[in-house]
C-alpha cells in the first residue's frame, strides 16, 4: 500500500505506478510509448474524479486527517505577511497546539488564532496532535482581546480532534476554559471568521469558533463528538464510525446544507494538500471579501448580529411555533 | 432461564437479578455505603443518604420542588418540544429514543425552567433532568435556557442553574454543539448587565454542558461528590494510560483545584443561596 494515499485512493496510487513505471521503461528505450502514458494519465484522471465525485462521509473524515494536509501554519505562510507569533497564556505555558500572533492581510493587521498539528513523529507529540489544553485556550482568548483594543479582526482556523482530555488539563480547568472562550467570543467587539481547515472536533473546535462567518474546506469536518467516538456510544462499537459519520452529518457539504456553515470553499481533486497555494489563494479571497462586508457594520451592529446568527442555530420546526 | 440453569439446584444459582430484587418503590440501596434505606425516610431527605450523607441524584422537577419556595412557582417554555430535525437513527431512532424517554421520565426534554421565589428572593430557575437521555443538551435544552436568561436579564433577577448531563447530544449532532455557544453568549449578557448567575453542578456534569453553562457562574457551586469535568474518566483513561488519582474530578477535587467556590449540602441549599444572593443584589438579609 502506497502510503501517500488513503484506502480508498490506492487504485489511484496503482495507477499512478504503472505510469511511473512505463516512464522508466521509455527512457531507456527508443520505443515512443507517450501514447500509452497519456491514455493512462486519462484514466487515472477519470478514476480520481470518480472516486471524488462520490465521497462518503467517512471517506471525508479521512481527508480531513489526512497527514499532508495543509495546516494552520501553511496557511498562515500562504495568505498572510508579517506575522509575529505571539506565546503564553500569562499564568502557566504557552501550548504549541494552538498558535496565534498578528500578521498582515494584504495590508490590514489582522489577528490570527488557530490549531496546529505537527507533521512529523517529534513535531506531533510536541503539538499535542492539535489538542489544545487548557492554557491554549487562555492563550487564545488573551490574544482575542488583545484583537478588539487594537481593532484587529480575528481569523481563526479550526483544525483539532478535540481538546486534549488529560489529567493536567483537567486539573487546570478544561471546560472553564473553553466555556470563557465561548462568552468571551460572543460579545468581543470586533469581526471574528472562522474557517474550518480539517477536522472540526467539539468543543475543542468551538472554542475558537464562535464567530461573524463560517468558512469550512470542502473535504472538512465540524461535529459534535468524533464519529468513532459517537459509534462507541450508540452503536457500542467504533467499526461503525461509517454509519455514525453519516447519521451526524459532519462533512463540510451537509453542514452547510442544514445552513450551519456560511461559505464552502472547494478544494482540488484529490484534496487540499494536492494544491495547498490554491486554495490558500481562494480562501484569501473569501476571508477579504467577508471582511469587506463585514466592516460595513458598527460595533453594536456586528455584535448584535453574531448573537442573533447564534439564535439561529437550533433543530426546531417553526413550523410548530413552539420556537 | 436457560435449560442449564433450570438443572442447577436453586441454591447453586447465582440470579444476579433476583439477588439484586429489593422491592421496586420501597426499598433502595445507597450506591456509596450500600445500606438499604427505606424509600419514603430517604424522600424526606431528599435523597440524601441518612447513613453516609451521600447526595443521590433528584429528577429536575423534584429538585425545583425543594429548592423554590412553595407559593408562586410557574414553569415557563414548557410549549418548547423537541423535533428530530436530522431524522438520526443509531441503533435506533431518535424519535423513538425521545417518545421512551418521555414516556419514562413524563418530561418533554432534559431542562425544565421555572420562576419562582427562594426564602424570598425572586429567581429564574432551571434544572436538568438526568433521566432524560443522559441529561443530555440538544436544541430544547439550548433553548429553554436561553429563554430562562433571556427572561431573566428582561426582568433583572438571579439565575440559576442545576446541572446534571452527560453532555450534548449526539443526536442533534452539530446542533447540539451549537448549544455550548448560544447558552454562553445568553449568560455572557447576564454578566454584562450585571445580573447573577449562579451554577449548580449535581452529580455528574461533563463534556458540552460542563465546558459552557454549567463553568459559568458568578458562583459555580457544587454538591458535595459530584461528579465534574471535561473528559469522561473512562477517556482520560485510555488517553493517558494510567490509573486515575483517587477523588478525581469529585467536588472536593474542583473545590481544590479552583473551579467551585464552594461545596454546598443538598439541605443547606435553599438557605445558602438565597443568602448569597441577597448579597449580591444588595437586599437586606434574611
Amino acid at each position: 500500500m502506497n502510503p501517500n494515499y488513503l484506502d480508498f485512493e490506492q487504485p489511484i496510487a496503482e495507477l499512478e505506478a504503472k505510469i511511473d513505471e512505463l516512464r522508466l521503461v521509455g527512457n531507456d528505450n527508443e520505443l515512443n510509448i507517450s501514447e500509452e502514458i497519456s491514455r493512462l494519465q486519462g484514466k487515472s484522471l477519470k478514476l480520481m474524479e470518480d472516486i471524488f465525485s462520490n465521497l462518503t462521509p467517512a471517506q471525508v473524515v479521512q481527508l480531513s486527517r489526512h497527514p499532508q494536509r495543509p495546516y494552520t501554519l501553511d496557511y498562515v505562510e500562504h495568505i498572510f505577511t508579517d506575522f509575529d507569533e505571539l506565546h503564553g497564556d500569562r499564568n502557566f505555558a504557552d501550548d504549541a497546539a494552538l498558535v496565534g500572533g498578528i500578521a498582515r492581510l494584504d495590508d490590514k493587521p489582522v489577528m490570527i488564532i488557530g490549531h496546529q498539528k505537527g507533521r512529523s513523529v517529534k513535531e506531533k507529540v510536541r503539538r499535542n496532535f492539535g489538542m489544545p489544553r487548557p492554557e491554549g485556550y487562555r492563550k487564545a482568548c488573551r490574544l482575542m482581546e488583545m484583537a478588539e483594543r487594537f481593532k484587529m479582526p480575528i481569523l481563526t482556523f479550526i483544525d483539532t480532534p478535540g481538546a486534549y482530555p488529560g489529567i493536567d488539563a483537567e486539573e487546570r480547568g478544561q471546560s472553564e476554559a473553553i466555556a470563557y472562550n465561548l462568552a468571551v467570543m460572543s460579545r468581543l467587539q470586533t469581526p471574528i471568521i472562522s474557517t474550518v481547515i480539517g477536522e472540526g472536533g467539539s468543543g475543542g473546535a468551538l472554542a475558537i469558533g464562535v464567530c461573524d462567518e463560517l468558512i469550512m474546506l470542502k473535504n472538512s469536518i465540524y461535529s459534535v463528538i468524533s464519529p468513532e467516538g459517537c459509534a462507541s456510544i450508540l452503536w457500542k462499537s467504533a467499526d461503525r464510525a461509517n454509519d455514525a459519520a453519516e447519521a451526524m452529518g459532519v462533512t463540510a457539504g451537509r453542514l452547510h446544507e442544514l445552513g450551519l456553515v456560511d461559505r464552502l470553499i472547494e478544494e482540488p481533486l484529490g484534496g487540499a494538500h494536492r494544491n495547498a497555494e490554491k486554495v490558500a489563494a481562494d480562501l484569501k479571497l473569501q476571508l477579504l471579501e467577508t471582511l469587506d462586508r463585514l466592516s460595513g457594520l458598527s460595533k453594536e451592529q456586528l455584535v448584535e448580529r453574531r448573537y442573533e446568527r447564534l439564535m439561529s442555530y437550533y433543530a426546531g420546526n417553526p413550523e410548530l411555533g413552539n420556537w | 432461564m436457560s435449560w442449564l440453569e433450570k438443572i442447577v439446584p436453586s441454591i447453586v444459582r447465582s440470579d444476579r437479578n433476583r439477588r439484586n430484587n429489593i422491592p421496586e418503590g420501597l426499598w433502595r440501596k445507597c450506591p456509596k455505603c450500600e445500606t438499604v434505606l427505606y424509600r419514603p425516610e430517604l424522600e424526606k431527605s431528599h435523597n440524601v443518604c441518612p447513613k453516609c450523607d451521600h447526595h443521590m441524584r433528584l429528577t429536575a422537577r423534584k429538585r425545583l420542588g425543594m429548592f423554590l419556595d412553595e407559593d408562586g412557582r410557574t414553569e415557563l417554555f414548557s410549549e418548547i418540544e423537541p423535533v428530530d430535525r436530522l431524522k438520526f437513527k443509531d441503533s435506533k431512532k431518535y424519535k423513538d429514543r425521545l417518545a421512551a424517554a418521555q414516556r419514562d421520565t413524563e418530561e418533554k426534554d432534559a431542562l425544565i425552567v421555572m420562576r419562582g421565589t427562594v426564602q424570598g428572593v425572586e429567581v429564574v430557575a432551571c434544572s436538568f433532568e438526568f433521566n432524560f437521555m443522559g441529561g443530555s443538551m440538544g436544541s430544547v435544552v439550548g433553548q429553554r435556557f436561553v429563554k430562562a436568561a433571556e427572561l431573566a436579564l428582561a426582568e433583572g433577577i438571579p439565575f440559576i442553574c442545576f446541572s446534571a448531563s452527560g453532555g450534548a447530544r449526539m443526536q442533534e449532532a452539530l446542533f447540539s454543539l451549537m448549544q455550548m455557544a448560544r447558552t454562553s453568549a445568553a449568560l455572557e449578557k447576564l454578566k454584562q448587565a450585571g445580573i447573577p448567575y449562579i451554577s449548580v453542578l449535581t452529580d455528574p456534569v461533563y463534556g458540552g454542558v460542563s465546558a459552557s453553562l454549567a463553568m459559568l457562574g458568578d458562583l459555580n457551586v457544587a454538591e458535595p461528590f459530584a461528579l465534574c469535568g471535561f473528559a469522561g474518566p473512562r477517556v482520560i483513561e485510555q488517553t493517558v494510560r494510567e490509573k486515575l488519582p483517587e477523588g478525581f474530578q469529585r467536588s472536593e477535587f474542583l473545590l481544590d483545584h479552583g473551579t467551585v467556590d464552594m461545596i454546598i449540602h443538598r439541605h443547606e441549599l435553599r438557605e445558602r443561596l438565597s443568602s448569597i444572593l441577597r448579597k449580591l443584589t444588595a437586599m437586606p438579609a434574611n
